[in-house]
């Protein structure tokens, strides 16, 4: 136990002596964080709109004007038919619709009701539900207005739909996200590329001529970056609720246990990348190619796995990252407790275990 | 202590090591003679237990290189022929990781590495990195020794070291055979070579010859010569290879060491032959031949058909 915690301390030597990496380490999550947020939440202005006033009355020509008048939408053009949307979206650079219905003014004088669609390219969530919100908001202030000015109450009522992601799944999709990437980042590819550095600069060479069991080499290399997973994981969980005001409707500990049992996970791929690599080229490599791209690319991080190809969606089930998105959004967001997340729960594990015996199974007591 | 019987190691088309055996008794410097690619490397490495053998024993110790590793990782101190301690640790760091991995501290084995580490202390609070060549094999043996092996494998330790460092060094070895430990010492420089009792000559992948310095010196077959001559070096060897009774002439340095077909005679014909080829200044002295020149003609006749 000496042995190992010597090994421990000595890897600890090694990750604050090297002061550019240890600058990586620490802020390379902060600065992800808030790079994918404000990516992501950016107040937006001018954005182009088409509008398809089907009524042409009063009533509609003052909404129009509170509307562009509001610094945030541009007209593109006025539409005179519903065929014109289709095309108007298909040019990409529309990122919303107006549709008036007919006898607008009409109907809010008589029924006290009338009906306006807002259609989103929802292509970016974030920027369609901004968009949106936005004109609800000054819907409603038009109806405050007629309120203080009219005689009865009346109704507008919005009809909101999202184009091509119509559950605009994304909004805080990217804190369980960057919390995947970094774990991943710090624990496998760490892992690995510290690993083949032993071997690299030949210090594998005499650690194996020692008592020292090879297992004890390997997870001494392991622990520290746990540690540092950890406390990357609570760093950007702070940012997220600081800065971004992302809720954190479930339980703390079960997150933080399901990020311990996803950071076993990491390791456990990052050793058996490095039983296969010699150099931290290639142990790099390997990770950014095998592990980093598909989670980022195919775990649902950026793109939502229900609008994959289905070959693809196949594929993105082996990975990790996946299964850990799915978890820390569930408990995130939606608040779930073990009894939701199990499945996904027991998926990593599993992994976890297989992962574990291969590398056990690949792991090399002698130099070839 | 070592014993090592028809070991044979191949990767992939080239052929490592080639039917190698030889013994080295407790207490023994032993010492493993040959230029690079010679295998010496990858006969430690199986001797170390990094790498397994395709065919042939090796015991060290009392143990089987292939049954026992994990005995004889712990009983034997290895230095690979790179510098592979952490250079962004410090000296005391380094020593003190690689005691407590074998279960010991720096005071427990000070008596062992102490004339070598007084050398190194007043660096202690440098990283190993920024040692000199000479500072760092220092280190390496220290870290070697820390846990008292009862075998020491030293994998080419003076290579890229000064000659004054050299010399240090082999007198630290001296001093550690005197502890009793067994030292497998493997060095490119001939020179080294007479430091060692005992010497296998190593080349391509087979032992030329195993015997004390001396016997390989003696076992040298015909009379040795030094010629020196005021022309280039060159164009001496050249006139020298021409001579029809010239059996091998290599340069040594300042002079080609010459050996003679005939018995008799040889350095009146020689002078003379010299002489017409316009070679000034001629010198031809008696030699007595050393380990190098030894491994030369082991070699050459290694490459004749």
């Amino acid at each position: 136990m000496k042995k190992f915690l010597a090994f421990v301390n000595k890897e600890i030597h090694h990750i604050f002596r090297d002061k550019r990496t240890l600058l990586l380490l620490f802020c390379m999550p902060i600065v992800l964080v808030i790079l994918f947020g404000f990516a992501i939440t950016t107040e937006i202005q001018d954005a182009k709109i088409v509008i398809l006033d089907k009524s042409n009355d009063p009533a509609t020509r003052e909404i129009k004007n509170k509307i562009l008048s509001s610094g945030y939408f541009k007209l593109k053009r006025v539409l005179t038919s519903e065929r014109a949307l289709e095309q108007a979206f298909q040019e990409g650079d529309t990122k919303l619709a107006i549709v008036f219905e007919e006898n607008f003014y009409q109907h809010l004088e008589k029924h006290n009701m009338a009906t306006v669609q807002v259609i989103a390219d929802a292509t970016e969530p974030n920027t369609a539900s901004t968009l949106t919100n936005y004109i609800s908001a000054i819907l409603r202030d038009y109806q405050q207005t007629r309120q203080v000015t009219g005689v009865m109450p009346l109704q507008i009522q919005t009809e909101t739909r999202m184009l091509y992601n119509p559950r605009l799944e994304g909004a805080y999709y990217f804190v369980p996200g960057v919390i995947t990437v970094i774990l991943l980042l710090v624990s496998a590819m760490m892992t690995s590329v510290t690993i083949a550095r032993e071997k690299e600069f030949g210090n594998m060479e005499i650690l194996l001529v020692s008592p020292l069991h090879p297992i004890a080499i390997i997870l001494g290399k392991a622990i520290p970056y746990v540690s540092i997973a950890l406390i990357n994981a609570l760093t950007v969980l702070y940012i997220g609720y600081a800065i971004f005001d992302m809720p954190l409707t479930g339980n703390l500990g079960l997150l933080l246990l399901e990020c311990l049992l996803f950071i076993s996970t990491s390791l456990s791929l990052g050793i058996l990348i490095s039983t296969v690599t010699d150099t931290q080229q290639t142990a790099l490599l390997a990770s950014m190619l095998g592990l980093m791209m598909p989670s980022v690319l195919l775990s649902g991080f950026i793109f939502p796995i229900e609008s994959m190809p289905t070959v693809l969606q196949w594929i993105s089930n082996i990975i990790p990252s996946k299964w850990f998105i799915i978890i820390s959004k569930d408990i995130m967001l939606k608040g779930a407790g073990m009894a939701t997340i199990w499945q996904e729960t027991l998926i990593l594990a599993g992994t976890t275990v297989l992962l574990i015996l291969a590398s056990v199974a690949k792991f090399k007591i002698r130099l070839e | 202590m070592i014993q090592v019987a028809h070991i044979v190691k191949s990767y992939e088309s080239t052929k490592a090591l080639q039917d190698i055996s030889f013994d080295v008794v407790q207490g023994q410097l032993f010492g493993l003679i040959g230029p690079d690619g010679a295998g010496k490397t990858t006969l430690f490495r199986i001797l170390t237990t990094l790498l397994l053998p395709d065919e042939g024993q090796a015991r060290v110790g009392e143990w089987d290189i292939r049954k026992d590793y994990k005995k004889i990782r712990k009983q034997v101190g290895y230095m690979p022929g790179r510098f592979s301690l952490y250079q962004d640790l410090t000296v005391e760091e380094n020593l003190s990781f690689f005691a407590t991995i074998f279960g010991t501290t720096i005071r427990e084995s000070y008596h062992l590495i102490k004339d070598i580490y007084v050398q190194i202390e007043p660096f202690k609070d440098r990283r190993a990195g920024a040692l000199s060549g000479g500072m760092k094999q220092k280190l390496a043996l220290c870290c070697a020794l820390v846990h008292s092996p009862q075998v020491l494998f030293l994998d080419e330790p003076t290579t890229g070291v000064d000659p004054v460092s050299r010399k240090e060094f082999w007198d630290m070895l001296k001093n550690l055979k005197r502890a009793g430990i067994t030292i497998l010492v493997s060095t490119p420089f001939m020179d080294e070579a007479s430091r060692c009792e005992q010497i296998a000559l190593l080349q391509k992948g087979k032992v030329l010859a195993i015997d004390t310095p001396k016997g390989i010196r003696k076992s040298f077959s015909k009379p040795l010569w030094s010629v020196n001559s005021n022309t280039d070096m060159y164009q001496l060897l050249q006139d020298l290879n021409r001579y029809d009774r010239t059996a091998s002439a290599f340069t040594f340095g300042e002079s080609v060491h010459y050996t003679d077909r005939q018995e008799e005679g040889i350095s009146e014909a020689l002078r003379q032959y010299l002489a017409q080829q316009g070679h000034r200044e001629v010198r031809i002295q008696p030699l007595e031949a050393s380990i190098e020149d030894r491994f030369m003609e082991l070699m050459s006749r290694e490459d004749e058909p």
